[in-house]
């Protein structure tokens, strides 16, 4: 167990095996991706109160889905990072950040979509989307602070400690956000807690999340490929692999 | 702990027995920040008159009326406290940082998570502490209605010890940094956001004639966890900043 | 337990360039050790290393026989460091100053006492005067009496001699040289050449980090 550890740990080695997962990854991320969106789209029944605005769920619920998974992610190789100094899950961290605040703000662009038919407007002060600002903040955060050291494994650290305060801080938001949101507005009717879906309805849901999160799996993966090369670089491996290429 | 004279011989120590020492150095430390803050009484100043000058922003820039004034007021409080604790934890361990004092506390035979709670002690005692005090008083410029001003004044006297603890872990990542006071902002506002949603909540329900006290032991809760964990945090990002 | 900090294979990469490579090291009761090397060479970072505030390096460092980190307290507790920065903060006197040190280290200390250490580093008379208006020198001087007051086997100091006049020197000289003698050790950097320390080590960081005679 440890030993396989310590093996996932060495950016050579994960090199090579990414290599070898990244297709299987991006082919089934495909695959659902295309199924679940013409199945959503095209085949699935319009809702008798929405019509076929709702059909915006199959993106914002996958893409809010990956926006809370790729945060508790980042806390945990930041974890991972810090504990046992296993670069390569900094490194993935770096390269999960962007994806996550680009998918809360998909999230929030699909929410506000979807605001305009439903609630005739295009911003509305609903929990979750409130939730779903806040998370934007706390990526931004990340990010940010990684940038700001001018060594790099100084930010590396910093944006490892700040991703685990943000994810203790997650549900305590949440929960004081669902809490403001009930004391100042009673319950409308809102795009993801819907009674009794049918199944012909969720069931393209469920693939669609499946394929955003083997999505989020190959991206991670080959971009954290690039990333090893850029900053392993000047190892000597490294330069062997690009020797026997040429 | 020992006596301390100029002619004994050096001797190598387990740290067991330097850790005797552990409540004198957090009293010292508790001791120096606040004696700094009692030479240069301005620093303290500052936060506090800011506050009172974003208070004063708001009949300005919407209306004088009492009733719309009083609709508002508890937000404003809140954020306008938020805002000025935003002001003050940037210095909280900038001097340190600089004049080289935050170096020694590091390598002090202690741990670094207690000792900085005497430091975040002494800044709720003379940030967020004098601010509770003194919103009530703010409170009566908006127009705040009879009924909420104790609710106000020990929500924001809790919360403001969250929002120490809380902010301190941002002061202690972005001390290091040129610039680093504008990211402090976006890295701990968002954070401090439950603080702020309970304790809008309390001055709410007390204003409503309800119990605002439920409110409090939420934000009771928040202090525990921050006292909990914070400190670990805070030290984490401490040992970044001055050693990378 | 005794005085025993040792390097085993010190290896240390900034930006591409290593700092020092393959460097070992063992400092016992009674030596003073120099580290030299022009500027940029990695001397504050090796004392850095060498007191565990550094980690990210190959090889291992070890106290008493330990391996940091998990000897790190151990060390803190016998270490005294004195960093580039004075460490004194302006708007406290240099009294004040003294006595927040002492009570970090866990050393109860009399006023008298801090009077007397102050006094011997040449600064009686300025004890209750504010940091702040103190010189440069008088500043460094507030933090060499700790010197005087220590009992840490252990002293790490990166250029202590900034800042401070012809006496001063001398007198920092031969407390370097008492320490020593009553079974501390001393790891130092500095550009003064330490011509009146008797047995003086030398450590030289440009080329390959060894020993010099």
């Amino acid at each position: 167990m440890w030993a396989f550890f310590h093996k996932l740990g060495s950016p050579r080695w994960f090199y090579g095996i990414a290599a070898r997962l990244a297709p299987w990854c991006w082919g089934l991320a495909l695959a659902l991706i295309v199924v679940g969106s013409v199945w959503g789209l095209a085949f699935a029944p319009s809702d008798y109160q929405q019509g076929n605005s709702f059909r915006i769920i199959y993106v914002h619920v996958p893409a809010a889905f990956l926006a809370q998974s790729i945060f508790i992610a980042l806390a945990a190789s930041g974890f991972v990072f810090m504990v046992w100094k296993v670069k390569i899950a900094d490194m993935a961290a770096a390269m999960m950040a962007p994806l996550g605040a680009a998918m809360t703000a998909i999230a929030l662009l699909s929410g506000s979509v979807w605001g305009k038919p439903t609630w005739g407007t295009w911003w509305q002060w609903d929990a979750r989307l409130t939730s779903m600002l806040i998370l934007l903040f706390l990526y931004v955060g990340v990010m940010l602070i990684r940038r700001a050291f001018p060594r790099p494994l100084s930010g590396s650290k910093a944006a490892s400690v700040l991703a685990m305060v943000g994810v203790i801080n997650i549900p305590i938001i949440k929960y004081s956000v669902e809490w403001w949101n009930t004391l100042h507005q009673p319950a409308s009717f809102t795009l993801t807690e819907r009674p009794a879906m049918p199944t012909e309805m969720w069931l393209p849901l469920l693939i669609m999340v499946l394929g955003f999160y083997a999505f989020f799996a190959a991206f991670t993966l080959t971009r954290t490929r690039t990333e090893i090369l850029r900053r392993e670089g000047s190892k000597r491996w490294v330069k062997e692999l690009f020797k026997e290429d040429a | 702990m020992s006596a301390c004279s100029t002619d004994v011989e050096p001797a190598v120590v387990a740290v067991k027995e330097a850790g005797a020492g552990l409540g004198m150095a957090l009293w010292a430390t508790f001791q120096r920040d606040l004696v700094g803050v009692a030479r240069r009484p301005a620093d303290a100043l500052t936060p506090l008159v800011f506050f009172a000058m974003v208070i004063t922003l708001f009949p300005l820039g919407i209306s004088p009326e009492p009733e719309r004034l009083a609709w508002i007021a508890p937000g404003v409080l809140w954020v306008a406290a938020l805002l000025s604790a935003l002001l003050s934890l940037d210095g909280l361990f900038r001097a340190d940082y600089e004049d080289g004092t935050l170096e020694q506390l590091l390598l002090a035979p202690h741990p670094l998570s207690l000792l900085v709670v005497a430091k975040v002690l002494v800044h709720w005692l003379t940030t967020g502490l004098p601010l509770a005090l003194m919103a009530p008083l703010l409170g009566v410029l908006l127009a705040l209605p009879q009924g909420s001003y104790l609710a106000l004044s020990v929500t924001l006297a809790v919360g403001s010890g969250c929002i120490s603890l809380i902010g301190a872990i941002g002061a202690g990542l972005t001390v290091g940094l040129a610039r680093g006071g504008m990211l402090l902002s976006l890295l701990v506002l968002p954070l401090f956001m439950p603080v702020l949603i309970f304790g809008t909540g309390a001055m709410g329900a007390a204003l409503s004639g309800g119990e605002w006290l439920p409110h409090l032991a939420v934000i009771g809760a928040m202090l525990a966890l921050a006292l909990a964990s914070a400190p670990l945090a805070i030290a984490a990002s401490l040992r970044i900043s001055v050693h990378g | 337990m005794r005085l025993c900090l040792e390097a085993r294979q010190l290896a240390c990469e900034r930006d591409g360039r290593w700092l020092f490579h393959g460097l070992d090291l063992i400092l016992g009761a009674g030596d003073v050790l120099r580290i030299e090397g022009p500027n940029g060479s990695g001397k504050t970072t090796l004392l850095k290393v060498l007191c565990g505030q550094i980690s990210d390096v190959e090889g291992q460092v070890l106290w008493d026989g330990r391996a940091l980190p998990k000897a790190r307290a151990d060390l803190l507790a016998n270490l005294l460091y004195l960093g580039h920065a004075p460490g004194i903060k302006a708007h406290l006197t240099a009294m004040e100053n003294l006595r927040w040190y002492q009570a970090l280290a866990g050393h109860r200390c009399s006023d008298r006492e801090l009077g007397a250490a102050l006094a011997e580093v040449g600064l009686a008379g300025f004890e209750d005067v504010v940091a702040s208006q103190l010189s440069a020198g008088q500043q460094r001087r507030v933090t060499l009496a700790r010197l005087v007051l220590s009992r840490h086997p252990l002293w790490i100091l990166d250029e202590p001699f900034t800042a401070i006049d012809v006496d001063g020197v001398s007198a920092l000289e031969q407390r370097l040289v008492e320490h020593a003698g009553r079974g501390g050790a001393v790891l130092v950097t500095t550009h003064h050449a330490l011509a009146n320390v008797p047995g003086l080590r030398r450590l030289s960081l440009s080329g390959p980090a060894r020993e010099v005679a």
